[in-house]
């Protein structure tokens, strides 16, 4: 077995024929929806409906949920915010009433705003703490809800807005909210797939990496709970005409429940489980109709379920590419030549400098007064006992740590200390002692990540895949094709990163830093775990990036490739510099021999 | 006004206070927050209504059958939605299983207990006004938890291994401690607080299955004020946000009373993640 997998075309049809098997589910699910009135009575319309609008949300939601893995379980707070919103404007209690087309829209933009708000938290808080503050706003919202009697009617209620015809029979609101449903899936989509959809994925699994290869987390968070809160609301809007009357007790935490549940029982990076998964819960308790008051029951032991015995969800038994064994015997082979197609020359002039730089954790000197050069086009070697400092000098250069005085310069230009997200736009990449790689997103798509900031589109052109975001992802797509060629990966782009053994993992990293044309690559114990062969071959790769002026600072244990291919040697002893000078002056240096290397 | 105030808001704030020691209680031994414990004070209420107003037991008895019930629930919370996700315990997935637990025990009660909110007997009798029972039992409940805790905690072997775990748990276990056990221990711990919780303010609250939700979020508050297993920062954060929240509710109205208690969690969250009283992030790279 040579071919791993089968590698799709690189020219338009036979991209269209590899992604047919994934848009194939959903033009069947279109075709259902299309074909409902033909078969159905309204009951069935009714329930369509719902199952629209409650995808509408999902659509949005699923973002938040299933790729930046932000556990919002109030989100129905946004749908009585939206619901309450379009109906509140079309009455006319505040404001002259407005035409349920005009309303909805302002619903959206209060939606995108608020769903702002609730999402802030999430940029410092994770998981359980950021699931109880929408839970929070879950309950608040109800509560203003029920008290603001002059504008949304207390307990009592108000009407919800009125479709004009052709809207105002069942199938035409039907095909009404499954317009919208279409146009949300088309929308969500596409940023899932777009960098954008990559960033958050890469944020939620990769956080630390992600950081380092420039993306904002702050940046992407907003704009997906814009999006969201939007979407939220607009299907508020809609469930409000649904329901013909609300009143607070319409919108039970059941509900947030039902829209949380679906998305997990779908499967974390899907848009095809999520919606399979609103539409299984929306039906479930309509033909268990004895089950109806146990629904909540049997969505929490479904999730229960899912949680503990299936935790891809639909998406993951969906996945049958990814069942296929790999090749067991593969090898892998880098052609460092053909870097020179893809990696633009260095014109070098920039030195990275580090100037007496000093870090100390507690009472723990990490970093002693560390002076280091890294030239363009140069391998500088940083090599020392476990615990002199080396990793935690590529983390000072990346921002993780600041410096606690000294001075870092890049050219000419001082490189502030801590913000590793700004290291990438600067021309710095790097890998990580422990590969931080997506494991649930391919290999290609991990190295796409490298390349984030290099698109010019903006969230919304990616929303509507607008020309520029089409050349954004043939430009990265092709250039992470060309590199896992340099790197020896291509027969693996299209695997699940986490199917990979350790070794491709380090080679993926190497690529992914690539993606950046950077001028500088810090790599960490890219050796580490590798056998002889592939030392070797790495050995080669790093050669051939610093032979394109990108100056390279390796940390490595293996001194046999340090003197093998570094132009420079550094050695660190408890956080300060023990000698320095070329391989030949440090392989004879005393202290160096009796400290670190033995003889 | 302001006496109404004071015990209203000690009263309240005791009962927040004894959720988040039931949140630290489980979290001490399996690093896992979990959303019963608002359940389980819930079920203080509901089960101390059912054996003393509905079976019509003696107080006591229905007291401590109602103990044995929510320690049941906590063990039964580490078997079915702690245990099985220990081992990744970086992806989080406590947050769903015990939510999961959490709905579906909600969902019981609201089935078979009822969904309005029903009465609770009068225990003991004593006082009336501001100084009535209602008020001052969650109090001295509190006050009496944390005394037995302490004592437990400080004096006893099975505390002391209760701490060793929770500062940590590998090298507890390299001395050979019954982890497993202990944790199971501790759930049960953690129930019989949140029972005693629920009973002790269930004139207060009534026997009233949302009550879960809503404990779930005032519990947690204080943990997250607080910080992370840190009981006594849960308890000056619980009694502080009780007060805080009866003066609102007395100045400005109920609604914004919650509002604002929304409000002051995230702005100090945003400020302060790690909770007042926390000790900062652990290295990321």
């Amino acid at each position: 077995m040579t071919a791993v997998t089968a590698t799709p075309g690189h020219n338009e049809t036979g991209a269209w024929r590899a992604a047919l098997p994934q848009l194939a589910p959903f033009f069947g699910i279109l075709a259902l929806a299309l074909m409902l009135p033909f078969i159905s009575n309204d009951y069935w319309a009714l329930i369509g409906t719902r199952a629209a609008i409650y995808w509408v949300l999902v659509s949005g939601l699923n973002l938040v949920v299933g790729f930046a893995g932000h556990l919002a379980i109030g989100y129905v707070a946004l749908l009585t915010l939206g619901a309450y919103t379009t109906s509140v404007l079309v009455a006319g209690n505040i404001l002259p009433p407005v035409p349920v087309f005009a309303a909805l829209p302002v619903a959206a933009i209060v939606g995108a705003v608020f769903g702002v708000i609730v999402g802030l938290p999430a940029l410092r808080l994770r998981t359980f703490y950021f699931a109880m503050s929408t839970l929070g706003f879950a309950t608040i919202v109800t509560q203003i809800a029920l008290a603001w009697q002059s504008v949304t009617g207390g307990g009592i209620g108000i009407s919800g807005p009125e479709f004009p015809p052709p809207f105002n029979t069942a199938w035409g609101f039907y095909s009404l909210c499954a317009g919208f449903a279409a146009f949300t899936t088309w929308m969500s989509a596409n940023v899932a797939r777009s960098r954008f959809g990559r960033a958050l994925i890469a944020v939620r699994d990769a956080e630390v990496a992600a950081e380092a290869t420039g993306i904002s987390k702050p940046k992407m968070l907003i704009a997906i709970f814009l999006f969201a809160g939007a979407l939220a609301a607009i299907a508020g809007g809609l469930f409000a005409t649904l329901q013909t009357y609300i009143t607070p007790d319409a919108f039970t935490f059941d509900l947030s429940v039902l829209f949380f549940i679906a998305i997990l029982i779908g499967g974390r990076g899907s848009i095809l489980g999520p919606m399979l998964g609103t539409i299984i819960l929306t039906i479930l308790p309509e033909i268990a109709a004895p089950l109806a008051a146990w629904s909540t029951f049997l969505y929490a032991v479904l999730l229960l379920v899912i949680v503990l015995v299936m935790p891809g969800g639909i998406a993951a038994l969906l996945d049958f590419r990814n069942r296929r064994p790999l090749a067991s015997n593969r090898a892998i082979v880098p052609r460092p030549a053909a870097l020179a197609d893809i990696v633009r020359r260095r014109a070098g002039g920039t030195t990275l400098k580090l100037h007496n730089i000093a870090l100390s954790f507690g009472n723990v000197r990490a970093i002693d007064g560390l002076d280091l050069e890294v030239a363009p086009g140069q391998i500088h070697g940083l090599i020392g006992p476990n615990g002199s400092g080396k990793t935690t000098t590529l983390n000072v250069i990346s921002g993780y740590y600041a410096a606690k005085s000294g001075t870092m310069t890049l050219g000419e230009d001082a490189l502030p200390p801590g913000m590793p997200a700004i290291r990438a736009a600067r021309g710095i990449a790097r890998s990580f002692q422990t590969p931080r790689v997506i494991g649930e997103a391919s290999v290609l798509q991990n190295v796409m990540i490298g390349g984030t900031i290099e698109g010019k589109a903006s969230f919304i052109e990616a929303m509507l895949a607008l020309p520029r975001n089409r050349r954004d992802e043939r430009m990265l797509a092709a250039k992470a094709r060309a590199l896992l060629g340099v790197v020896g990966l291509e027969p693996l782009a299209d695997v699940r990163a986490d199917r990979l053994q350790h070794s491709e993992l380090r080679f993926i990293e190497i690529a992914r830093a690539l993606m950046l044309d950077p001028d500088f690559l810090l790599l960490d114990e890219p050796a580490a775990g590798l056998s002889s062969d592939e030392i070797e071959r790495l050995a080669g790769l790093i050669k051939a990036i610093s032979g394109r002026g990108t100056g390279v600072l390796l940390v490595e244990h293996h001194a046999d490739l340090i003197f093998d291919i570094c132009h420079q040697v550094t050695v660190l002893n408890l956080g300060r510099t023990l000698a320095a000078g070329t391989p030949a002056e440090i392989r004879v240096h005393k202290e160096v021999v009796s400290a670190y290397l033995g003889g | 006004m302001l006496a109404s105030i004071l015990v209203s808001g000690l009263a309240a704030g005791a009962i927040y206070a004894l959720v988040g020691v039931t949140y630290n209680t489980m979290f001490s031994t399996s690093r896992v927050m979990s959303f019963t414990a608002g359940q389980l004070a819930m079920l203080g209420g509901v089960f101390g209504s059912m054996f003393t107003l509905k079976l019509g037991m003696p107080i006591i008895a229905g007291f401590l059958l109602t103990l044995l019930g929510c320690a049941i629930i906590g063990i039964i919370t580490e078997f079915v939605a702690v245990r099985p996700v220990l081992k990744n315990l970086d992806q989080h997935l406590y947050v769903l299983s015990t939510l999961a637990l959490a709905l579906m025990i909600q969902q019981v009660a609201a089935i078979k207990w009822g969904t309005e909110p029903q009465p609770f007997p009068r225990l003991i009798g004593w006082g009336s006004g501001v100084w009535d029972e209602k008020f001052w039992l969650p109090v001295a409940a509190c006050a009496i938890t944390i005394v037995c805790l302490e004592y437990l905690y400080r004096r006893t072997l099975v505390g002391r291994a209760f701490v060793a775990i929770a500062e940590d748990n590998f090298a507890a276990r390299a001395l050979g401690l019954p982890e497993r056990n202990l944790r199971v221990a501790s759930y049960a711990l953690a129930g019989v607080i949140g029972g005693v919780a629920g009973f002790s303010g269930g004139e207060l609250l009534l026997a009233f299955f949302a009550n879960g939700a809503l404990l779930n979020f005032y519990g947690f508050v204080p943990v997250a004020l607080g910080g992370l297993g840190n009981n006594r920062g849960a308890i000056v954060g619980g009694l502080a946000l009780g007060l805080f929240q009866q003066a609102a509710n007395f100045l400005v109205g109920g609604i914004f009373s919650s509002v604002a208690v929304f409000t002051l969690f995230i702005v100090v969250l945003l400020a302060a993640p790690q909770g007042l009283f926390g000790a900062s992030t652990a290295r990321r790279v």
